[in-house]
């Protein structure tokens, strides 16, 4: 599903504060893959992130979605396959709109924005239906500003706009790390069931190590922007919480 | 009375150009200079295929290209060339001040003897009153274009533009594209006002738009105070809203001179009631 080879990304290449955030990942996810990324600050796991969505080129290596060479193309164009979470929770949703708004252009990620109104009755309908199933009260409130709304409301609307259109990947880079614990485990929750129920390919920043161990299929450690450790399932699942605080010692 | 009427009229005529400033203010965050240039160019544009008889219908689609074309290159500037929006819309006016005097000739052209967009349509034999008509014909029209706009697929992805950067490209969003043609919207209905003010004035001037950005950013800063108050979240109502705050805008200055203030002033008032305008909402936030 994607294939990153040799990718490097040096920042201020030359200067003093030069940063070699990725020194020749080679790395491959297969599809319905859930990759957990752990690693120290600036061990390159965001930028790693980065790569795969568009938000950076990679200054050396390829990058291969589904098999189509995507190094050169714009990240709005790659949106076609993959949808995103931020950190920050105001970064996913845009909060002068209203939810309703925000979600018809999260509906519309992969086609073009034309001039014809799309947010009808059965719109209205099916996006109520779909926020009912966060049990967090929001579906009678679809016309009221995304801005007026909690960090971990926004988070999980962020996570349900990302499969309202053909979604193949999910990149969610630290996605409860400004929320509360409550919060946190109810976006996780939600992130797990959404992969799981649309089939995607995801990959996920935490450091929280007990999600790390929680959550996913595979676990990948990174650092000074290398893959320090990579665990496949079943190593994965045989893997001891204590143990891998030792990683980070 | 009278003085009012002309002041409401005023303020209709120039709402166009609030529509505007509204839409690149959603964009960018900041006011689109080039509003003065391109202010200046529709009036311009208007007066000069006046005298050479054109009709003043046939004038408005090459008023809104001109002020499309002004809107684009300030767009490109910022976009394709990195350069801060601010300064671009700079640039852009003030290249536009030479280009308008080009096209105008002199630096004044009264539009006297020909017919134009308020004398040739008759609703009512009173003239202010045929004149109030005919503007909120105009400005209602222009509304509910651009809320129609602003309410498809095109204009939601357009309003999320200005509001986070990282969501509208993750939401495959060209924001360039974006900007470019928000931009070109933006100036089209403010050279829509340049329009409607030369003909409704009789006359254009080369400085006509010095400050004018002021006069709509003043206009959506009162809209946008009233659209919090009353919590309005519909973008119609919005529109409607930053209309009134355009009227409201030329009713105060009206009424400024009404109790004798120095018309050598009115620039100096219009900045100070802008000011007061923005620094209000934010007095209250500190309490």
């Amino acid at each position: 599903m994607i294939e990153l080879q040799h990718i490097s990304k040096v920042f201020n290449r030359g200067k003093v504060n030069e940063v070699i955030a990725l020194n020749d990942v080679s790395l491959t996810i297969q599809k319905e893959e859930f990759v957990v990324l752990v690693g120290s600050n600036g061990s390159g796991k965001t930028t790693l992130l980065n790569v795969i969505s568009g938000a950076e080129i990679g200054s050396n290596g390829k990058v291969l979605i589904s098999n189509k060479d995507v190094t050169r193309l714009a990240e709005y164009r790659r949106s076609k396959w993959i949808a995103r979470v931020f950190q920050n929770p105001l970064s996913g949703t845009a909060s002068d709109l209203s939810i309703l708004d925000n979600f018809r252009l999260a509906a519309i990620r992969t086609s073009q924005k034309k001039l014809v109104i799309g947010v009808n009755e059965a719109f209205k309908k099916q996006v109520r239906d779909k926020i009912a199933t966060l049990g967090m009260g929001l579906e009678n409130k679809l016309e009221q500003a995304m801005g007026t709304l909690s960090g971990g409301q926004r988070q999980a609307l962020t996570l349900l706009m990302s499969v309202m259109d053909d979604t193949q990947i999910l990149l969610l880079d630290e996605p409860t790390a400004a929320l509360d614990p409550r919060s946190a485990a109810l976006i996780l929750e939600t992130a797990n069931n959404l992969i799981k129920e649309y089939k995607l390919t995801a990959v996920l920043i935490t450091h929280n190590l007990k999600d790390a161990h929680q959550y996913g299929n595979r676990l990948i450690q990174m650092n000074e922007g290398k893959v320090l450790r990579d665990l496949q399932s079943a190593e994965k699942s045989a893997l001891e919480l204590p143990k891998m605080y030792d990683w980070f010692n | 009375m009278e003085f009012y009427l002309t002041a409401l009229i005023l303020g209709l005529c120039l709402s166009a150009m609030a529509l505007g400033i509204f839409i690149s203010m959603k964009i960018f965050n900041i006011p689109d200079i080039t509003t003065d240039g391109s202010y200046t160019l529709g009036a311009v544009i208007t007066t000069v295929l006046l005298t050479v008889h054109w009709s003043a219908i046939a004038i408005i689609p090459v008023v809104l290209l001109s002020g499309a074309i002004a809107g684009m290159l300030t767009g490109i500037i910022h976009t394709r060339l990195k350069i801060e929006a601010l300064l671009a819309g700079i640039l852009v006016m003030t290249a536009l001040y030479s280009i308008n005097l080009t096209i105008l000739g002199r630096s004044n052209v009264p539009l006297l003897n020909v017919s134009n967009v308020f004398s040739s349509l008759h609703f009512l034999t009173n003239e202010v009153y045929n004149n109030l008509i005919i503007s909120l014909i105009f400005i209602t029209v222009i509304t509910l274009i651009v809320g129609y706009v602003l309410r498809t697929d095109f204009g939601i992805a357009m309003r999320a533009t200005g509001n986070s950067a990282s969501m509208t490209r993750a939401l495959g969003i060209n924001s360039n594209k974006m900007k470019i043609i928000g931009l070109a919207i933006a100036n089209s209905l403010t050279a829509l006002s340049g329009y409607l003010v030369a003909q409704f004035q009789n006359f254009t001037d080369i400085n006509m738009g010095i400050g004018i950005v002021i006069t709509g950013l003043g206009s959506v800063l009162i809209g946008e105070a009233l659209i919090k108050w009353w919590d309005i979240t519909s973008i119609m109502g919005s529109l409607v809203i930053v209309l009134c705050g355009s009227i409201l805008f030329q009713l105060v200055l009206a009424f400024t001179l009404s109790i004798g203030v120095d018309p050598n002033l009115l620039k100096l008032v219009t900045a100070s009631f802008v000011l007061l305008i923005v620094i209000i909402p934010r007095l209250k936030r500190n309490d």
